[in-house]
């Protein structure tokens, strides 16, 4: 066993003596808050600005929701503006909210802080990110109000439909919509080298890369796969946009609208969904593996307890990230491809169940025997938990080809991907705010509200979804504008309906506690000190909280070991932070009643 | 498809891969402090790490548009475009660009000025030269009414020429930029990586560019590619 040595064999070790990196020093207000090119500042603004759209993207799931629980019973919502409801709800909230939020919000703030960077490595580049990532959505804004509205062509755009007169928004709401998204993966780009770069070459001395906490190696991991995913949204949007406004048929079939030739030859729509699902199934693993990350390290941290596993954590991401590039057309069993890759691709897909499990298995054996204080971070983990297993179950359903067949484009499919990449994910957006916090800020968010906030949540989004999967087995159609009068579809389907809708109502509610929390907290919110949770990760041993320009002070930390020294036996306190040499670790027994777990000593 | 498959499976094992071998023999919960600097990591520069990311990401891009090319290639509607003679003058001043940019970085490592600002502008003109005839070729086109609707094989190259294009068009703010640092500060570090930076791009586009060319005027490349992809 000699051949294991304590750190990795390319450890990044530059000489002490490394000159202090050149910052950008921002002189004006404007500098240091708008035009910045700090990642910490950038980070708030994607923040906001994720959180700002994802809201509006709430309220359409809302108003969907009266449609569905109450049919007819509201004049302003008919069939197309139903439709431009449900493809926008979609679109913002995946790419818009979630990807941006992880990479562009948690990706920033964290990903300096904790591998002891100063900043970015092409602060410029990121700055950019933001501005184009602003200006997508703003794009995708001004779609909400062009003449025939938003596209109404669902998150997925298939082509032929979503250019073709008779879906809403056909002409300039999917024009704005492509527009935005090409705008998007832009942005995105000039970010995502800044993630994996900094990641890879400004670590801090002794901060080799198994020292890394898991959320940078999840963000690092989901950043690799945006990188190379994004490229397939880029290209098929671009295509549909010359078919759509120069009328050249990549994807368009020779077909008839409204008993008219159209000028379209011979495309072909299949190779959009190729290429849309090249992007549309990473895309659920980038947003996945951060929020994987992220709730190995709100679990450790609240359980006063090593990570169980961390080595298989790291290549259980690495295993998914690379899966997930061989699986994307399980979302096309229905569209007559050859059975035989049907088989391969419910095989690979069923494979990407293995890694999965083992992170499972990981964080509940770190909950195990562990101190496990019930903070509201620890909560929206432990539901994390809960919520991805369920997900992740009825993603085994569907991932066979026979059992995809009856429940593709029932409400069954719906519930699944809320469970499994809406609402776990959003979990751990909550439980990693609660966290850092903190540290943004400098004070603490309100305990009480966050726990109001979280079991409504909690218990709300299942309320929500798991009656959905019932009204998916019974054979509910999604995207429907209205089911009524139809055979199969009992009575008690709308009762059904009513209730999910008065369960999303309240739990929509509830999200404005927190953005109330968010708010007073940060005028009247407790000081928090600089490491309020015992936390041994970099960021929280700053000199100052909130981490001023440049993140350290005089000197980068020096790291000596993982970010997982938690109820280490034979020290005398229940956690030591990386940047501690050995020699100043206190020896002896932790005496529990003299400090309880988690105090900063 | 296949092709886009296969492609980014072999970018992702490699990428997986040494991660992997980095993480392998590595007990991460021994406190320790990793002392020993390495080859790799120490004193590579961030852009250069930067550029290489950045090429991943253009050649997952390039690799999709030929994916979809071979894709639509096989259907039946297909009718092959004439093949501008143009292309091969243009392709020349892309190698010579490429060649211009090697003999800079040469330059740079004599630390020899004068064959720097010689092969810098060189470069720049030749490379100027490229995209010029590029316009030039789809003005021949234009006006022998093969425009960007009359067929499949019309619409990708538009398409493949303009994206390689633009790649070419952003080199040259690159390119702008190692120039000024060039004059402003001849034989600097800083100047040298810009070149030497510059270089490693140009060699790249180089390449797509080959494999776009041979795909243009080769049907039977395509197909052959094509051939392999039955999704």
């Amino acid at each position: 066993m000699s051949s294991f040595v304590a750190h990795d064999e390319t450890g990044f070790a530059p000489p002490a003596e490394t000159g202090e990196v050149e910052l950008y020093h921002p002189k004006t207000f404007i500098g240091k808050y708008i035009w910045s090119q700090d990642a910490k500042v950038i980070a708030v603004q994607y923040a906001i600005t994720a959180m700002g759209i994802g809201l509006v993207a709430l309220v359409f799931s809302w108003l969907m929701r009266l449609q569905l629980g109450f049919p007819g019973r509201f004049s302003f919502i008919d069939p197309t503006n139903y439709l431009q409801l449900v493809s926008m709800h979609g679109m913002i909230m995946v790419v818009y909210l979630l990807t941006a939020l992880f990479l562009g919000g948690f990706g920033n703030y964290l990903i300096p802080l904790m591998v002891g960077a100063r900043d970015m490595v092409f602060p410029y580049a990121n700055m950019l990110s933001y501005w184009f990532y602003l200006a997508a959505v703003v794009l995708l804004v001004i779609g909400l109000f062009v003449p025939g509205g938003p596209s109404g062509a669902g998150w997925t755009m298939y082509p032929p439909q979503a250019i073709m007169e008779g879906t809403p928004g056909a002409r300039w709401g999917i024009i704005l919509l492509l527009i935005s998204l090409i705008v998007f993966v832009i942005g995105f780009t000039m970010g995502g080298l800044n993630y994996v770069v900094t990641v890879l070459q400004a670590r801090t001395r002794g901060m080799t890369l198994m020292r890394m906490p898991l959320t940078v190696w999840g963000i690092f991991m989901a950043t690799i796969l945006a990188l190379l995913a994004f490229p397939a949204l880029f290209v098929s949007a671009i295509m549909m946009l010359l078919d759509q406004t120069l009328g050249t048929s990549f994807f368009m079939p020779a077909l008839v609208s409204r008993g008219q030739q159209t000028n379209y030859t011979g495309g072909n729509p299949l190779l959009f969904q190729h290429l849309f699902w090249f992007f549309g199934h990473p895309e659920v693993y980038i947003v996945a593996l951060p929020a994987f990350g992220i709730v190995s390290d709100l679990i450790s941290t609240h359980a006063r307890k090593n990570i169980f596993g961390y080595r298989m954590m790291v290549w259980a991401l690495l295993a998914i990230g690379g899966l997930s590039f061989v699986v994307w057309a399980h979302h096309m069993f229905v569209s007559g491809m050859n059975p035989y890759f049907g088989f391969f691709f419910a095989t690979t897909t069923l494979i990407i169940a293995v890694p999965t499990a083992i992170k499972v298995y990981n964080w509940v054996l770190t909950l195990w025997r562990g101190n496990i204080r019930l903070t509201v971070p620890m909560l929206f983990a432990i539901a994390f938990v809960f919520t991805f297993v369920n997900g992740g179950l009825t993603g085994l359903f569907l991932g066979n080809v026979v059992v995809d067949m009856p429940l593709s484009d029932t409400m069954f499919v719906v519930a699944h991907f809320h469970m499994v990449m809406g609402i776990a994910p959003v979990l751990v957006v909550f439980g990693a705010i609660y966290h850092w916090y903190p540290k943004v800020t400098g004070r603490m968010l309100d305990d009480t509200l966050g726990k109001l906030h979280f079991w409504v949540t909690f218990i709300g989004t299942y309320a929500i979804f798991y009656p959905m999967h019932y009204l998916g087995f019974m054979g509910v159609p999604r995207r429907y504008y209205a089911i009524g009068g139809t055979n199969f579809i009992p009575d008690s389907v709308h009762l059904l309906n009513a209730w999910i809708s008065i369960a999303a109502f309240v739990v929509g509610a509830v999200q404005i506690v927190f953005f109330y929390n968010l708010v007073s907290s940060y005028f009247r919110g407790k000081p928090s000190g600089g490491n309020p949770w015992g936390a041994t990760t970099l960021e929280w041993q700053t000199e100052h909280t909130p981490p001023r320009h440049g993140n350290f002070g005089k000197e980068l930390p020096a790291v000596y070991r993982w970010a997982y020294d938690y109820g280490v036996p034979g020290v005398a306190v229940d956690y030591i932070p990386q940047n501690v040499p050995p020699k100043e670790v206190p020896a002896g027994a932790w005496d529990r009643a003299a400090q309880p777990a988690g105090v900063v000593p | 498809m296949t092709l886009g498959l296969v492609f980014l499976t072999a970018l992702m094992a490699l990428i997986v891969g040494w991660l992997f071998r980095q993480t392998i023999h590595v007990r991460p919960w021994r406190a320790q402090f990793a002392a020993a600097p390495t080859s790799l990591a120490v004193g590579y520069p961030a852009k250069k790490a930067g550029l290489w990311v950045f090429l991943a990401v253009a050649s997952s891009l390039f690799v999709l548009f030929v994916s979809a090319y071979a894709m639509r290639l096989g259907f039946a509607d297909w009718s092959p475009i004439p093949r501008p003679r143009l292309l091969m003058l243009n392709t020349a001043m892309l190698v010579c660009a490429s060649l211009a940019m090697a003999w800079s970085v040469r330059a740079v490592r004599r630390r020899d000025d004068g064959m720097l600002r010689h092969g810098l502008v060189a470069a720049g003109v030749l490379t100027v030269g490229f995209l010029v005839g590029q316009l030039v070729v789809w003005k021949q086109l234009n006006d022998s009414a093969y425009v960007v609707t009359s067929s499949a094989a019309a619409a990708f190259f538009y398409l493949f020429t303009a994206v390689h294009g633009l790649h070419v068009a952003g080199g040259l703010v690159a390119w702008a930029r190692a120039v000024s640092r060039t004059w402003r500060e001849p034989g600097t570090e800083a100047a040298g990586l810009c070149v030497e930076l510059c270089a490693t791009y140009w060699h790249y586009l180089l390449g797509v560019w080959a494999v776009l060319y041979a795909l243009i005027v080769s049907e039977d490349l395509g197909l052959a590619i094509c051939s392999s992809t039955p999704l």
